[in-house]
């Protein structure tokens, strides 16, 4: 096998590793390999893939963004009291995303200006944006969205089989695979997370790099809160708690580095997709979820093992 | 003292990179390894001092066969190796790092005093008296921390002392030093294996010569009986023709020009010129502030006072970005660390600066790229398989012309270039000589800071020398010394008398 070919079965790793688990399951239950059970798969992965995406570019610069879970629940409040007020249901909703990219945005500003590290950061934003969402809602649910429009965005069906976030995951997908890999801005990416000093002398305006960055992981945590939010039909103040772990967990699954400028974004897809069937397969199983949990850990940590090993 | 290694073979998965390699030191020589990058150099000094084990061969001390299965191993044999990255951590003091591993204790508790006495011992013993044994390791020169490297090796009973590039950072006064110091050691029966590019340094300083080339050993001269061409042709197996290319370029107008310009906090009150087709070289002492004019003009530093005209329009870039917009460009110091992002490809490397020169609304037109970068492989003569290949899987000289490439890609008006040979053979070299004298020709200005003496007075049309700080001297190249340099980089020179600027 020459070098060239190992690299190429190392970067599919992740994929052929969701085929295994698939196998595996579709062996051991019956249920596993229906179209609606993969459907519903694929809908319950959407909200992780969409902040997973967004988090692929921060860990591709070298970064870390805690504060995901706290963008998703604010914006989802924000929205909802919006809807709530009587502001028509398609504005809301753009406001809501514009929102969190101006939670990402902050962010972005403050670790590239304010030369804070992003662990740090995002930790302090995570903290404070989810004390504005439980400000914001009282600390209670918000319900009641009458509206046939936001509905739709989380739980509706494209030709009565799609879902529509998996359409949504589907889009973004791509969106973000054109960015990486047809970009300026995707080549600047990668520059700054491999080596910042040099693309600085190189030309690379990296602190804008990152501003923008940042901003668009808050815009996606934002649209994984449309998404939550529509599902639900309420907004949660405390929606998406952990759900920054889950994401660096599919975007590290997917082979990029965390420590910047090595990685792709079909790798994070195929890591969310992972996870999502394990969930789905454990519980078809009827696997205690307190195993759930112990199985899901022992997963990532072989893959990044056998990924190591493979790099060896 | 003997040692050999005798029909050394290694491979890294496919590449054979030593190939039967045979190589005999005594105790009390200097022995220079000398070969091209990618000759295998590196390879058999890390097998000889336990960091890579050899597919065959053996290493002998004295007659006697000895398995060096790991540094402890080798340490154990006497051979220690000095890297060109020095393994200091900055952190902890200066003895601190001199006991690291076999600190002297009782019960586990360092023994402070007896530490403190020892470590002074043994820098004494070095004429390093004026390290301060409390010191942070961080906070030394470069020269200090590699005493306190030898130092420790030597605590250690060394018998072979490894020196990987041991001058490529060092200041002219810090070499002398570090020379005087080989030479004490010499005289003590330690063998020491030298790994260098610098030729004069070779000749000046070493008994013995061994030349690799691929992998494979091509001979051993004594110094006293070769000269400079014939290491050469045993390095890359051909005549390169002349060290350094003729150029022959009249210079044209004024492109760059500098007057009072200071940062604040290194340089105060350069001026100079920098005319179409003419190289300006800059030279001074290491830290005297050469690097900091070129990052100032660049835009990375702040300027302070003073004025920048290029090409007689006023000139204030506050970025790199700013700077390349106006049509500078910077080939920086440290290839690994400023010019290169290692992880991506010679490909991505080279578009690095002008990527938007392919691009129309951000969107990379791939064909154009791979189009211009073939070309610029070709034309910068690049040895690469394939522009898809990691760009840190090239030898250090075609990495550098990578830089260049990524700067070439648009002409610049203005070319700065800091240490543009550093850790390049001398192969190598010479086709970097000739990429300048294109430039030249094409009637960009270029600034040079460069270490090496003979290159800066060869390559440059005139030389601004520095002094910590501050210019003490611009001369004409032409009948220029070595010494006449050395005096105005040391401050030891009425620069009135000395400056030949128009």
């Amino acid at each position: 096998m020459t070098a060239q070919q190992k690299a190429t079965l190392q970067k599919l790793g992740p994929f052929i590793a969701l085929l295994v688990v698939s196998g595996a399951l579709a062996i051991m239950s019956p249920d596993f390999l229906t179209v609606g059970n993969l459907m519903n798969v694929m809908r319950q992965v959407s909200i992780n893939a969409l902040i997973a995406f967004g988090m692929t570019l921060v860990i591709l610069l070298g970064g870390i963004d805690l504060s995901v879970g706290s963008i998703l629940a604010l914006s989802s409040v924000c929205i909802a009291l919006m809807i709530q007020s009587g502001l028509d249901p398609v504005l809301a909703t753009l406001l809501g995303i514009a929102a969190g990219a101006g939670m990402g945005f902050a962010n972005g500003w403050i670790i590239s200006k304010g030369k804070v590290a992003p662990f740090i950061a995002t930790l302090a934003s995570m903290t404070i944006l989810r004390g504005l969402s439980l400000v914001f809602s009282g600390g209670s649910p918000i319900t009641g969205l009458d509206s046939d429009f936001f509905q739709m965005l989380g739980g509706g069906y494209v030709a009565g089989l799609v879902p529509v976030p998996v359409v949504w995951m589907l889009l973004m997908f791509a969106g973000f695979w054109f960015l990486l890999k047809q970009t300026v801005f995707g080549r600047h990416v990668y520059a700054t997370g491999g080596n910042e000093e040099a693309s600085r002398l190189s030309g690379v305006k990296v602190d804008r790099i990152k501003i923008w960055v940042y901003t668009v992981s808050g815009a996606m945590s934002a649209m994984a809160g449309v998404v939550l939010t529509s599902r639900l039909n309420s907004a949660q103040p405390t929606a998406g708690t952990g759900y920054e772990l889950d994401a660096i967990a599919a975007v590290v699954l997917g082979g990029t580095s965390l420590t910047g400028g090595r990685g792709w974004i079909f790798g994070t897809l195929m890591g969310a997709l992972l996870i999502g069937v394990l969930n789905n397969g454990l519980n078809l199983l009827g696997v205690s979820s307190f195993y759930q949990q112990v199985i899901k850990g022992a997963v990532i940590l072989l893959a990044v093992l056998l990924d190591r090993a493979g790099k060896k | 003292m003997k040692v050999s290694m005798r029909g050394i073979c290694k491979a890294f998965g496919p590449v054979r990179v030593l190939e039967n390699v045979d190589f005999t030191l005594h105790g009390g020589e200097i022995h220079a390894l000398m070969g091209e990058n990618g000759a295998g150099k590196s390879t058999l000094m890390k097998i000889l001092s336990g960091v890579y084990q050899p597919d065959s061969g053996s290493v002998e001390v004295d007659g006697k066969a000895v398995a060096i299965r790991s540094t402890r191993d080798a340490e154990a044999a006497g051979i220690a190796i000095i890297h060109q990255e020095l393994n200091l951590i900055p952190q902890l003091s200066v003895m601190e790092n001199l006991f690291l591993g076999r600190e002297p204790s009782r019960f586990g508790v360092i023994q402070r005093a007896a530490m403190r006495q020892q470590a002074r011992a043994q820098l004494d013993a070095l004429g390093a008296s004026q390290i301060d044994v409390e010191a942070e390791a961080g906070s030394l020169s470069i020269g200090q921390q590699q005493m306190v490297e030898i130092a420790k090796a030597l605590a250690m009973d060394a018998r072979v002392l490894i020196m990987d590039e041991p001058t490529a950072a060092l200041s002219a006064r810090e070499i002398d030093t570090l020379f005087a110091l080989m030479r004490g050691l010499q005289a003590r029966g330690v063998a020491i294996v030298y790994v260098s590019h610098r030729m004069e340094e070779i000749f000046h300083i070493c008994d013995k010569i061994s030349v690799l080339r691929d992998g494979c050993f091509v001979g051993e001269r004594v110094i006293a009986d070769t000269g400079f061409d014939g290491v050469v042709k045993l390095m890359v197996g051909r005549e390169i023709g002349d060290r350094f290319p003729g150029r022959d370029v009249v210079p044209g107008a004024v492109r760059l020009a500098v007057r009072g310009l200071s940062d604040g906090r290194h340089i105060d009150g350069i001026s100079f010129e920098a005319r179409a087709g003419e190289v300006l070289g800059i030279a001074g002492l290491m830290g005297a502030g050469r690097s900091e004019i070129l990052k100032t003009l660049f835009g990375v530093n702040r300027r302070t006072a003073g004025e920048v005209w290029l090409d007689g329009a006023p000139l204030d870039v506050r970025s790199p970005a700013a700077a390349i917009a106006a049509g500078l460009a910077f080939v920086t110091e440290d290839r690994k660390s400023q010019g290169l992002v290692l992880g991506m490809s010679v490909r991505e490397n080279a578009t690095l600066v002008h990527l938007d020169s392919y691009a129309r609304l951000g969107v990379v037109n791939g064909a154009a790229e791979q189009a211009a970068v073939a070309q610029q492989i070709s034309q910068l003569r690049i040895r690469t398989r394939d522009a898809e290949l990691d760009v840190k899987s090239l030898s250090g000289g075609n990495q550098q012309k990578v830089v260049f490439a990524k700067w070439l890609a648009k002409p610049p008006k203005v070319l700065l270039l800091d240490e543009p040979t550093r850790g390049v053979d001398v192969g190598g070299k010479a086709e970097i000589y000739h990429i300048i004298n294109q430039l030249a020709a094409a009637g960009v200005a270029i600034v040079m800071v460069s270490s090496e003496l003979p290159e800066v007075m060869a390559m440059s049309n005139r030389i601004l020398v520095l002094h910590e700080g501050r210019q003490t001297a611009l001369f004409d190249s032409a009948n220029l010394s070595q010494e006449d340099i050395m005096a105005a980089a040391t401050g030891t020179a009425g620069h009135d008398t000395r400056t030949t600027q128009d």
